[in-house]
């Protein structure tokens, strides 16, 4: 292990490459399952009570928004490191 | 085409954050090693601040019964603002922070909307300093009000004693709430929209940038429509999340609001 680190020591480009990709990656699986819960619900709230749909739609998108700051986050940072 | 792939890699540059910087138009002046200066990021400001006075001031110049073209696109602004941000969320004190909300919504809209405009493609948001102050002003305007209308005493109580807990959990509570409160808040609402429009500078340019380096690529040019097709859409996508952030950080600020004023439980 000491052997490989010493190896390694100076030479980081290819361990900050497969960073990056897991940053992105693993920023977008959180995001991801939130989305589609809460977009699943809202569906399911429309479907139920379709005059409440405009309200809902509000408000899942206000949701979306806060949740997709999440994936952006990942983005972004990918890029600073 | 491993040729071809090899040689796109060694022309396209991925875009860093380097692109953020931008270098100054005149005179600089330092200012206890802050460097203070007239460049692009400033201008686009002052062109959002013109964008925003002009609208206004020829949409409600001479406010009539029957409005004109420009009064009817401001007041429809107006009272979308109204419907959509106040009054869910401050109920009858709507009116007092009408300036507020209207304000940081629309000026926050015409500085995210230049990062689509073709020739400006920055927004001015994407760098720190210009979202943390828009966060600050409204950091001080819940506190500020909370505090006139409470007491400090009072206004704290509020804020750190969430009610119906019993009283060993308030060694608990009381930090937890302070820190989600008073210094949370802000910097959530300031790197929300920062980078929002960081990793949307970013995605445009990767795509843009890509479609150019596939074209030059020799064989791999035919990627190069799916990679535009891509970079179309996501011009669509930051014109949604330019609306979208506008009126997340009103609402929200709008439901600071409302908490800071709420009646004492």
């Amino acid at each position: 292990m000491v052997h490989v680190l010493g190896a390694l020591n100076g030479n980081l480009d290819g361990l900050t490459t497969i960073g990056k990709g897991l940053v992105i990656g693993l920023a977008a699986i959180g995001p991801g399952i939130g989305l589609g819960i809460l977009i699943g619900h809202a569906v399911e709230a429309m479907a139920r009570q379709p005059e409440y749909a405009g309200q809902v739609r509000a408000t899942m998108f206000i949701g979306i928004g806060l949740i997709e700051a999440l994936a952006l986050f990942g983005i972004a940072f990918s890029f600073i490191i | 085409m491993i040729a071809a792939l090899q040689s796109v890699v060694a022309t396209f540059e991925p875009p860093s954050t380097k692109d953020f910087v931008w270098r100054c138009w005149g005179p600089e002046l330092n200012v206890g090693g802050v460097q203070l200066c007239m460049n692009f990021i400033l201008f686009l400001v002052l062109l959002g601040m013109l964008l925003f006075f002009v609208f206004f001031y020829f949409g409600l110049r001479r406010p009539s019964l029957v409005p004109g073209k420009m009064q009817a696109i401001a007041e429809l602004g107006v009272q979308f603002v109204r419907e959509n941000i106040g009054e869910p969320m401050l109920g009858s004190a709507t009116d007092r922070f009408m300036p507020l909300l209207v304000s940081a919504f629309f000026a926050i809209l015409f500085w995210n909307i230049f990062e689509v405009v073709p020739g400006l493609n920055f927004s001015s948001n994407s760098r720190i300093a210009f979202p943390l102050i828009l966060a600050i002003v409204a950091w001080v305007t819940y506190n500020t009000v909370g505090i006139a209308k409470h007491g400090f005493i009072g206004y704290m109580k509020l804020v750190l004693f969430p009610p119906g807990a019993p009283a060993v959990l308030y060694i608990l509570l009381v930090p937890i709430e302070f820190i989600t409160t008073i210094v949370i808040r802000p910097i959530t609402l300031s790197v929300r929209l920062w980078a929002n429009f960081l990793a949307g500078h970013f995605l445009l340019a990767v795509f843009f940038l890509g479609t150019v380096a596939m074209l030059e690529g020799g064989l791999l040019i035919v990627f190069a429509p799916f990679t535009f097709a891509l970079s179309v859409v996501l011009v669509g996508f930051e014109i949604f999340v330019s609306v979208l952030q506008a009126f997340i950080f009103s609402i929200l600020t709008a439901s600071y609001i409302g908490g800071a004023l709420a009646e004492e439980h």
